[in-house]
């Protein structure tokens, strides 16, 4: 095995199959049975659900991060490093399944599992620090996705442990500042996973275009910092409820306004980014590149609303909530994914027929993953209207009332999963195919 | 040796990880500045139903101010909402409604889920019509 980050992908990919299947078991079971029903019930399926999809992200991006810096030195006691964080990784994702399948739970959203799984899983993350620290030239200028990644590994880490500080009772002595800490953790968790993924968006961008001065320009160091700062300081949006010191809702509220110069950026280089799509446009990794970049703007323009915590008032606890968190994992994340899988696998279909075939599947992903987003919309609009008290409704009623629109949502996310689950699969295949790497 | 940009690029990054790091131990430093006013054994049971709540992974359903589950209803202020209120929780609890299951849980499980409910309902209100939106964009609290 020459190649660990490849199996870090590979590994992903069969994450992310099993989420969609657990996602879907986990949308009928919301709607057809009780929450431990049948072989295995909500209470187990959600976990799963979002364990498998959180862990495949995080397991897609240190695999292609891997991939990268594995072309650039091989040395015995790199190769060891690699061999012992694939380890430590398979170990903790073994222990966290078997804890949700016996359904041994003690940890908190989004980590049900036994809290004594997060041993190896933050061990591999200082292997990997190390590793990283091993590969890069430490005195030459770097890249801005390099800093990139070296933030998400970093935050990775320190967020990590933030996140198992309620095993400490001093810190569970006091509700509110343990549910602060709790969803400190779990803003600046993803902001440092987004770090690993958006670097590799922004390696692969610098290989599709040819031009790698981009990468070190100011402007980009700049927006790099913009988006660290947020990372940093706007988690406190999670929390506008929680009566915590008024000040952490002042700073995120502050903060996060700030990614409205993200967003005037976007519409500001409008006419070039249609200009380059149409250039690019047949390249399946750029195409991937592309949704994803669309998918920015959706989800960046009502994640700012939603940061507002006059908006906030009424979004959170809703279903729109929910679809701001699906629309970014997957219309972002997962597109970032899945382009880096086409450029390291696949990059280019020879036959004509295969690219129209994987080109109608792609658009049936972007349209299905549409009306997915618009169900959940419609889903959380019904709450929030029960929630501002404009419906005398019990929860029940209001809950039956959705019926219509969760239908929907199940109805699109088969779809879904289907569509994106061909592409999940193909690239797997694909990974045993051509056990190659552009970067070398 | 290191180039220009490249210094600044790291002085900042240090910057910016001093103030985090800083910001987050100021919030670690929040209960040794505001002490609990409950006792020691009433301190303990709050913190077991806590764990409680986590061992039986009520947050898959419900929310707490608004963040968890969807499936069930909000459990901040549940322990007030009608009298009798302990009793009615036990219920539930023991027995199960709609889609949610009955939980065999033991004695002192239940009464120290109770205790953190009943804490929990007295840290404030998650009920969005009490309230106010402001013209500045954020809410406060009125009723």
């Amino acid at each position: 095995m020459k190649n660990t980050g490849i199996w870090f992908v590979r590994i992903a990919f069969v994450l992310l199959i099993a989420g969609l299947l657990f996602g879907h078991l986990a949308s009928e079971s919301y709607n057809q049975t009780t929450a431990k029903d049948g072989v295995m019930g909500f209470l187990s399926l959600r976990p799963l659900h979002v364990s498998c999809a959180y862990l495949g992200i995080i397991s897609a991006g240190i695999g292609f991060v891997s991939m990268i810096l594995q072309s650039r030195k091989s040395t015995t006691f790199g190769r060891r490093l690699q061999y012992i964080q694939l380890a430590l990784w398979v170990l903790a994702l073994t222990g966290i399944f078997h804890s949700y399948f016996t359904g041994n739970f003690g940890g908190r959203e989004y980590w049900e599992f036994d809290p004594i799984w997060a041993i190896p899983l933050f061990l591999s993350f200082i292997v990997f620090l190390i590793y990283f620290l091993h590969q890069v030239e430490l005195k030459e200028k770097w890249p801005v996705y390099q800093w990139m990644w070296l933030t998400g590994i970093i935050f990775f880490i320190f967020t990590f442990v933030e996140n198992y500080l309620w095993v400490i009772p001093y810190f569970r002595a006091q509700f509110i500042t343990d549910m602060t800490i709790q969803w400190k953790v779990n803003g600046s968790l993803v902001g440092a996973v987004n770090q690993l993924i958006y670097g590799v968006a922004f390696y692969l961008m610098e290989k599709i275009s040819g031009n790698n001065k981009t990468s070190f320009q100011k402007l980009s160091y700049a927006f790099y910092f913009l988006g660290l700062f947020n990372l940093m300081f706007n988690w406190g949006h999670h929390i506008y409820l929680l009566p915590t010191e008024k000040y952490i809702h002042y700073i995120a509220y502050g903060v996060s306004m700030t990614e409205w110069i993200i967003l005037l950026r976007i519409f500001y280089k409008w006419s070039g980014q249609i200009k380059e799509n149409k250039q690019h446009y047949f390249f399946f990794p750029y195409r991937f590149l592309m949704a994803a970049d669309y998918w920015v703007i959706i989800n960046l323009a009502m994640g700012i609303l939603m940061s507002i915590p006059a908006i906030n008032l009424y979004t959170h606890g809703t279903h729109i909530t929910v679809g701001h968190a699906m629309g970014t994992t997957i219309g972002i994340n997962v597109m970032i994914i899945l382009a880096s899988a086409f450029y390291f696998f696949k990059p280019s279909f020879k036959n004509g027929k295969a690219l129209k075939f994987n080109s109608t599947l792609f658009w049936i992903v972007q349209g299905t993953l549409f009306l997915f987003l618009i169900s959940l919309m419609g889903m959380g609009v019904h709450r929030a209207i029960w929630q501002a008290g404009l419906s005398t409704d019990s929860f029940s009623q209001m809950m039956d009332g959705s019926k219509t629109w969760s239908l929907s949502f199940i109805t699109a996310g088969l779809l879904l999963a289907v569509s994106m689950g061909y592409f999940f699969v193909y690239i797997l295949v694909q990974s045993w195919r051509k056990n190659r790497c552009p970067a070398d | 040796m290191a180039t220009f940009p490249q210094i600044r690029t790291r002085h900042f990054f240090v910057f910016l990880v001093c103030c985090f790091l800083t910001y987050s131990f100021w919030i670690y430093s929040v209960p040794y500045f505001k002490p609990n006013q409950l006792t020691s054994r009433e301190q303990n049971l709050v913190s077991e139903g806590r764990l409680v709540l986590q061992k039986y992974n009520c947050h898959t359903c419900h929310q707490i101010y608004g963040l968890g589950g969807y499936l069930g209803p909000d459990l901040t202020n549940v322990y007030s909402r009608r009298n009798q209120n302990e009793d009615y929780l036990k219920a539930i609890i023991h027995s199960g409604v709609r889609q949610m299951p009955a939980f065999k849980m033991s004695e002192l499980e239940m009464t120290s889920l109770l205790a953190f409910l009943k804490n929990l309902d007295a840290t404030g209100n998650a009920d969005v019509t009490k309230y106010q939106p402001e013209s500045i964009g954020t809410f406060t609290l009125t009723k």
